[in-house]
Formats: C-alpha cells, structure tokens, sequence
C-alpha cells in the first residue's frame, strides 16, 4: 500500500510541475508586453525597464521560471492588472460558491446515477430499464446549459418555484443557500447522473453474471443481500473512479451554470479574467484548477484502494 | 447459432481469438445487426438527416444565416416565410439553424479528426512498448488535467475565439480517453496467437502494428468517435454561448442560445429551438454509437 500511494504521490508532483511548466510558456506565448500593460500605453522607456527588473521580466527564463515556481510554493499567485487586488483574494472570494455548487451536484447526481443504475440492473430487459436508458441518453445528448434556460423559464419565472438568479452564502443562511443553489446543482449534475447510472448498471450486470454471485445464491442468500452486499459494492468502486475522471467535465459545466443562473463563482472570475485579458488572473486559475483536478484524482485513487484491497497487494496501477 | 454465441458470451472478455479475425466479415455482420437494432435504425436516419442538413444548409436554407430583416423581428413559429420565426435582428431561425449545424459538425469532425490523428499512434505504440507506455501515461494524466474549458479559454486568451480553436480546444481534450481506448485494445490484441507467430516469423514492429493491431483497433476507435462526436458538438455550442467559440453573427446554435438568453420572456421559442436541435444531433451519435458498439462487441450480441 506505502509502495502504491508514493508511486502515485510521485506521479501527481510530476504532474503538477509539468503542467507548472505548460501554464508558465503558456501565457509567455500571450500576445503583448505585461510591463506595457501594467505601467500603461504612455510610459517611458525608463519606467517600463524598471517595471520589467521588478516583474523580474529582464532575468533568464530558468531563473523566471524557478521564481514563478517559488512564488507558487509560497501561495502568491500575483496581483489582477484589473482590480488591482491580490489573486488570492478574488479565489478565496469566489472557489467557496463554485465548491458548494459542485458538491451539491455531484451528491445529487450520485444518488440518482446509482438509483436509476441499479433499477435499471435489476429490472434488465423490462420497461424500467428503458425509462432508465433513455434518462441518461437525454443526460449525455441535451446541452445542461440550455436545460438551466428552460428551468429558469418554466420553473422559475412561469410557476415561481425556485430563484432564477442569485447567491446566498452557505456560512450565512444554509437554508437560503440550499433555496438558491438546488437548481443550478440539478442543472449541472444532469450529466454525471448519466454517466454514474451506465456505469453503475454495467458494472451490476457484470457482477450479478458472475460465479460467486451465483454460489451465494445458491447457498440461499436472499437476492436484495447479494444486491446490497456483492453488486452495489463493486459498483460503487466504478463510481469513485468516474467522479474522478469526470471533474474535468464538471468544472467546464460549473463555469457555464454560474453564467446562466448568475452565481458569483469561479467560473465568472474565469470568463472575466479572460475577456479582460486579465493574465496573472488567468495564470492563477489555470494553476489553481489543474491542482484541484491533480489533488482529487490522488484522493479517489487513495480511496479507491481502501475500497478494493486488491489494488494494494499487486501494488502497481 | 445462438448456443455458439452463448458460450462465446460466457467466457472471459478478455480472451482475443488465436486466428487473426476476418476483418470484413465481423463488419459486414455488425452492420446487419445494427439495422436489426431499432436504436440503430433510429440513430442512423436521425443522422442522416442532419448530415443532409449539414452538407445542403446553403441549398436548403431559405434565406443568407446573417440576412437582417429589421421590418419583421420575433416573428412567431408558423409565419409565412419564417417558419421557425425571426430573432431580434429579424434573422430566420430555420436558417440560422441549418447553418448552425453546420457549423456543429464541422467542429465535431475537426476534433475527432485531431484525437483519432494524435491518440490512435500514441496508443498502439504506447500499448506495444512498455517502456514508452510510462511517458505517454504522464503525457496523458497531464492532458486530462487540463478541462477542455481551460484549454479554450488559454487558447481564446492567445489566439482569439474561432470555430478552429475551439475544434482544436475540444479535440485535444479527447486525446488522453482516445489513446487509453486504443491503448487498452493494443494491450488485449497483444497476447493474441496471430501476433505471436507474426513476432516470430521476424515481422518488423512497424508491420505488426500497422498490419495487425492497427485494424483490430479500429472497432474500437469507430465506436469511440462516435463518443467524442456528440461531447465536442455540446462542448462547442457551450464555447460559442459563452463566447469562447465561433464569433457572432456567424451562425453557431450556442450562440443563438446566447443572444436568445436576452429576450428569453419575449421570444421563448428561439431559445427553445437551437437546444432541440443540439439535442436532436447528439442523440443521433448516441443513438448510432451505442448500437455500433453492442454490434462490435460479441460479448453483448446475445440474438445473433
């Protein structure tokens, strides 16, 4: 198990410093001169040289980039060109709206992925698992944030049942919180929903085909024990590792259901740091994603192997 | 027949067979039974229809996808002339949406084409190799780790926003699944007898690859194209709504949703529209592609 974890320790450092590496030629490959843009259109040569020495823009690339490297280790991501304020700031302000709406959905989405999963498992070849079926095709083929426009049009503004836009922090009024946040969240799970229920009924088909499935059986076990306690186990193995192949996907989709239901979030620093041509806002996000996507694949391939023990006597992945 | 099937279905999946298999004859047999399939029938005349649409929009559409008409804005659906009704702008929607689907298919194509390039090599070697197959796993966790918004956004942030950068965002982020599906066929075809004796018989790596384990991959690669297919449409019509994508007045569904996002209450038909047909695209491929695979995959072709 230490062997496996630190292979994958290793791996995700080795990631992470790589797409470190990508991110710092990345936005040097940005048109235009950062000096020019902080010191103005108008300065002289004479400020822009000493702006470019205090960016430390007149230093090797190696030495700009060992900087960058540490600046990051330190927790200093830069300061917005447009407000001014430190990066870190406008993310502390903004990752909490992004984070509760993306838990919310994938919590939603787990229980209704596994739900319709195993209904569909269970009732093979019947009209459950057609309804089921056409559920998660509708989940893969319709556009979520077009699905968020139709609910702001019949749910909220025709029959008044949810807010079409707005934010309330979950620190200050959970509840309030829970109002606002609950359809942009179904909005956003839709698509994981329908991921997590073909895997899930897949993977309970596969498992309730197998021997030991049908020696438990015949030893007397009750169908709803071999369910519960063989079928739904493994499956939920495959679901750890969808959610964690998946995030990519929810956080593009999380940046898109802020934008229709007006939630201040991350993905509205994002659009606005990029339409501005923010570039230390830019860099930051870039950063600041790609490490969650890394530190998040490493807790589901940790948790994946306190779930199936196999994975830690081979030792390799 | 169906005994024969049976037991082919109650073996192990992994097993490949020890001939090298009749390439035609799997496929000819696959497409008959993916017309059996009432999924596939449907998803092959859905998608038929939007390819006819696609390729003939300038024949088929009535009017130019930009032509203003600023006499007759937010006509209602069923208007004469306008049967699918005008936006703000007085522009038909039924133009604007052949056009846009279009542009919808271009996108898909331009970043399937980019994955099935790049991920196709990098899996059959990175399959055949094992010691490349280290580097091309880092390559690929890193890809993976870059959501393809982010890739547009840096991409859109450097070069602008255009219907290529968006193809280019979109199918670089299907790359690392392409070369772990292509990776994973190479690694099951592998063991397989007929490659064993071409191995022995001194075949060079290169025929191996390329006259073996490349068109027994090939299944493999169809079906997952068909998968990437409806992901880089919705990926695309959310680029062009968030204005990431192809850039306005060009006609793009996304960014009809966009425009239509602004009198929403005045015209709910125009944002009801382009997301029906995003919709109408992607369950064609859906459809298609998952009648593909279980025609592809003897393990699920329990009624042949």
């Amino acid at each position: 198990m230490g062997r496996y974890l630190l292979t994958k320790l290793w791996h995700s450092l080795l990631t992470l410093l790589l797409s470190a590496l990508v991110v710092f030629f990345g936005v040097r490959a940005l048109p235009g001169d950062p000096a020019l843009a902080l010191a103005g259109e108008e300065a002289d040569p004479a400020t822009l040289q000493q702006v470019r020495s205090d960016l430390g823009l007149d230093q090797p690339v190696l030495v700009q980039f060992w900087r960058f490297l540490v600046n990051l280790g330190q927790g200093d991501l830069g300061t917005s060109i447009r407000t001014g304020t430190p990066v870190t700031e406008l993310i502390a302000a903004t990752l909490p709206v992004t984070l509760w709406l993306s838990l919310y959905a994938i919590l939603l989405a787990v229980a209704i992925g596994i739900a319709t999963g195993v209904v569909a498992a269970v009732h093979r070849g019947r009209w459950p698992e057609w309804v089921a079926n056409g559920f998660s095709l509708a989940g893969l083929s319709i556009p979520h944030f077009w699905l968020g426009l139709l609910a702001i049009l019949y749910l909220s503004v025709s029959l008044g049942l949810f807010p079409a836009s707005g934010y309330v922090p979950v620190t200050e009024n959970p509840l309030r919180a829970l109002y606002y946040l609950t359809l942009p969240a179904v909005i956003l799970g839709t698509g994981l929903a329908a991921v997590v229920m073909r895997q899930t009924r897949s993977s309970m088909l596969e498992t309730l085909s197998t021997d030991y499935v049908r020696t438990a059986r015949a030893k007397g076990l009750s169908r709803g024990a071999v369910l519960r306690d063989y079928a739904l186990r493994n499956s939920l193995i495959v679901v750890v590792t969808i959610i964690g192949l998946q995030l990519g996907g929810l956080i593009s989709g999380a940046v898109v259901t802020e934008r229709v239901f007006g939630l201040p979030g991350f993905g509205k620093l994002t659009l606005d740091s990029v339409f501005t041509r923010d570039y230390p806002v830019i860099q930051a996000v870039v950063v600041v994603v790609t490490a969650a996507y890394i530190l998040i694949n490493l807790g589901v391939d940790v948790l994946y192997s306190v779930i199936n023990p196999r994975i830690r006597v081979g030792g390799r992945a | 027949m169906s005994v024969g099937v049976q037991v082919v279905g109650e073996t192990a999946v992994g097993e490949p067979a020890s001939r090298e298999p009749d390439l035609g004859r799997v496929r000819g047999r696959a497409l008959r039974q993916l017309l059996r399939n009432p999924m596939g029938v449907v998803g092959s005349v859905l998608l038929l229809l939007v390819v006819v649409v696609a390729v003939f929009a300038p024949l088929l559409a009535p009017y130019a996808p930009t032509q203003v008409h600023f006499d007759t804005p937010f006509q209602r659906v069923g208007t004469q002339g306008f049967w699918l009704g005008t936006d703000d702008l007085g522009r038909d929607v039924m133009s604007r949406v052949f056009y846009g689907t279009r542009a919808s298919l271009q996108v898909g194509l331009l970043s399937v084409a980019l994955a099935v390039v790049l991920g196709t090599p990098l899996g059959v070697l990175s399959g055949y190799w094992s010691w490349l197959d280290a580097v091309v796993s880092r390559l690929t966790d890193l890809m993976l780790a870059f959501p393809f918004l982010i890739i547009a956004v840096g991409l859109a942030a450097i070069n602008g926003a255009s219907l290529t950068n968006a193809a280019i965002a979109l199918g670089i982020a299907q790359i690392p699944t392409m070369i772990r599906v292509v990776r994973a066929e190479t690694l099951r075809w592998k063991e397989a007898d007929f490659i064993r004796s071409a191995r022995a018989l001194d075949a060079s790596p290169v025929r191996i690859m390329g006259q073996h384990l490349l068109p027994n991959t090939a299944s493999a690669i169809i079906v997952q194209a068909t998968v990437i297919m409806p992901v880089a449409i919705i990926g695309e019509a959310t680029l062009s709504f968030l204005g990431l994508g192809i850039t306005p007045p060009a006609p793009s569904l996304g960014i009809m949703l966009s425009d239509a996002q602004q009198y929403i209450f005045r015209s709910p038909a125009a944002a009801v529209i382009p997301g029906l047909v995003i919709a109408v695209i992607c369950l064609a491929f859906n459809f298609f592609g998952d009648a593909l695979r279980d025609a592809l995959d003897p393990t699920t072709s329990s009624k042949g």
